[in-house]
């Protein structure tokens, strides 16, 4: 067996009881730490497709900032994991019903051939082929103007997303730093000149 | 070097060579981290003392030195304390994850070695997406502060973490952007190929080569790439993750013993890995400054050591910044200044003036 092979089951093994203790663990910030293992793990995987790029942007952007902030709502929240539990049988037919056909569908797109994944043209990569200059290259001159477009859409989210929740408080008491480093010492105290002694009037007028 | 020691175990073992040969790689591999982590760990050990010295002499004290020679067997003691002390847990802690927090904290700390070139040739991993890694990592390192934070199950810890992960997002986001305009010169994404571009150049041709490094082109992006390292590493000034008179120790407040030093390792780590990655994309990694001197591995250590040198002399000499202060900078600040530097930068490398043809 290639080295390769065994790294590929390590990380799908790992992979897929990582996800499984994402729905399963009793604990929201331990099902969140599972799904950063998982993306670790695909991670991985996707290093072993040799698209290193792909693979450093996910554990960048994913587990490096996405996460994170996933956490820190989890952490901050106060979940009550009985009432959550509490509609499980419930919703199971359902539940059962959408994994089926998200798994059915799966199959048919990597095992049918209808979609031609079976025939691809096998890569015969030159030694310097570089998988982010290729990237690049196809984002920034193929499919340059859906790439500002969907970065433009992305922009206008975050400055929406910001201007919905900002909220102007009366009593807010914040300092603006512009307006501290402004400050110069006369706005503040006013330095009066005065003789440091004052001689006392000539002996003439206190005889008592 | 491998070839070497390759063909001396093949004569050494003889018929027992075949049975070796397929964990080789691991074996080899394994030997060079050992040999990066060790003098690593040392440096981090003698940098706390250096740290404790320099600051002793900016306040007109003398510093450590009682045990062994000027004191240099103290951080030794230090750690031999740490190391015999109790490890406690909190009863209330979640235990799985407050081991975690120590482990996921100096992991990335270490695992970013891998890419650092030393000098020509000298990296374990000479990768073409070297730069990602190192972004890619380091990202990783929040996790051990937030888990730590949120296992201690205690209110400072918890202050801490949530204080510690912000600002780390915060300056990851300009130190990210700051690098986007060292990768635009040098055209690679690969450490070594950045430092041996920075050997071109109008001053590198009249023999001054330390004009034609990146720190000069790009000195806006060098200093704010120098101040988010401080903040990203935690470090006074922008210390208020541990902030004293604040919040106590932060997210290290309920550990104890090999824990507890588990997370300064972690920083004293992190401090000497920004001070590599600072000289190697900015002040020419190996590269010697004038021309007639040749390069090596001592010019990398000596600009290390400046920017070391740096890191604890801002800290006896500045304030601690208020935490709204510190958030206004990173991002009222630095984004937009590195947002404009890119722009003007790609300009520039379009015009006729461009220096980086």
């Amino acid at each position: 067996m290639e080295f390769k092979t065994l790294l590929f089951y390590l990380f799908s093994t790992i992979t897929v009881i990582a996800a499984l203790r994402v729905i399963t663990a009793r604990n929201p910030v331990h099902a969140v730490l599972f799904l950063v293992l998982a993306f670790f793990n695909v991670a991985g995987l996707w290093m072993l497709l040799q698209a290193e790029f792909l693979s450093l942007a996910l554990v960048m952007v994913y587990v490096g900032a996405v996460m994170v902030l996933f956490l820190f709502v989890v952490m901050m929240l106060d979940i009550n994991i009985e009432r959550v539990r509490a509609g499980f049988w419930s919703n199971l037919p359902l539940g059962i019903v959408v994994g089926g056909l998200l798994a059915s569908e799966m199959a048919v797109v990597l095992s049918g051939k209808y979609f031609g994944l079976a025939n691809l043209p096998p890569q015969n990569l030159p030694a310097n082929y570089s998988n982010t200059k290729e990237l690049a290259r196809v984002l920034f001159t193929d499919y340059a103007y859906p790439f500002e477009v969907a970065s433009v859409i992305l922009l206008v989210a975050i400055i929406v997303a910001v201007m919905l929740t900002m909220r102007r408080r009366k009593d807010n008491k914040a300092m603006h730093s512009s307006d501290q480093i402004a400050v110069k010492a006369k706005d503040r105290m006013r330095i009066v000149k005065m003789a440091p002694e004052v001689d006392l009037p000539a002996s003439g007028g206190d005889k008592a | 070097m491998e070839t070497m020691v390759v063909s001396f175990l093949q004569s050494a073992l003889g018929s027992a060579w075949p049975t070796v040969k397929p964990v080789w790689p691991l074996v080899w591999t394994l030997a060079k981290i050992v040999l990066i982590l060790a003098p690593l760990m040392l440096s981090v050990a003698y940098l706390t003392f250096w740290e404790r010295k320099v600051i002793g002499w900016m306040q007109v004290r003398i510093g450590p030195n009682r045990v062994g020679p000027w004191g240099l067997l103290q951080p030794i003691a230090d750690g031999l304390k740490l190391f015999f002390k109790e490890v406690l847990f909190p009863a209330a802690a979640d235990k799985k994850l407050f081991v975690l927090g120590p482990v996921m904290a100096i992991a990335p700390a270490l695992a970013a070695w891998a890419v650092i070139p030393f000098a020509p040739g000298w990296v374990v991993a000479n990768i073409d997406a070297g730069v990602l890694y190192l972004l890619a990592v380091s990202s990783v390192g929040v996790y051990g502060i937030i888990i730590a934070g949120w296992a201690s199950n205690s209110k400072y810890p918890m202050f801490g973490a949530m204080r510690a992960s912000a600002q780390m997002i915060s300056y990851e986001v300009s130190m990210g952007l700051g690098l986007i305009c060292v990768l635009m010169v040098s055209n690679s994404l690969n450490l070594s190929e950045i430092v041996m571009a920075q050997s071109k150049g109008r001053f590198a041709s009249y023999g001054i080569d330390f004009l034609s490094w990146n720190w000069l082109p790009l000195l806006p992006m060098f200093g704010v790439y120098l101040i988010s390292g401080v903040a990203e590493t935690n470090r006074a000034p922008f210390d208020v993750v541990e902030g004293e008179s604040e919040i106590v120790a932060g997210h290290m407040v309920e550990y104890s013993g090999m824990a507890f030093a588990m997370f300064f390792l972690a920083e004293y780590a992190n401090m000497i890995l920004i001070s590599a990655m600072t000289s190697i994309f900015f002040l020419g990694g190996w590269l010697s400054p004038v021309d007639y001197i040749p390069d090596g591995f001592h010019w990398l250590a000596a600009k290390m050591a400046a920017i070391l040198f740096f890191f604890l002399w801002i800290r006896a000499t500045f304030p601690r910044y208020r935490y709204d202060q510190l958030m206004r900078l990173g991002w009222k600040v630095f984004v937009p200044l590195t947002l404009v530097w890119i722009l003007v930068v790609g300009i520039w490398m379009m015009s006729p003036l461009s220096i980086w043809k």
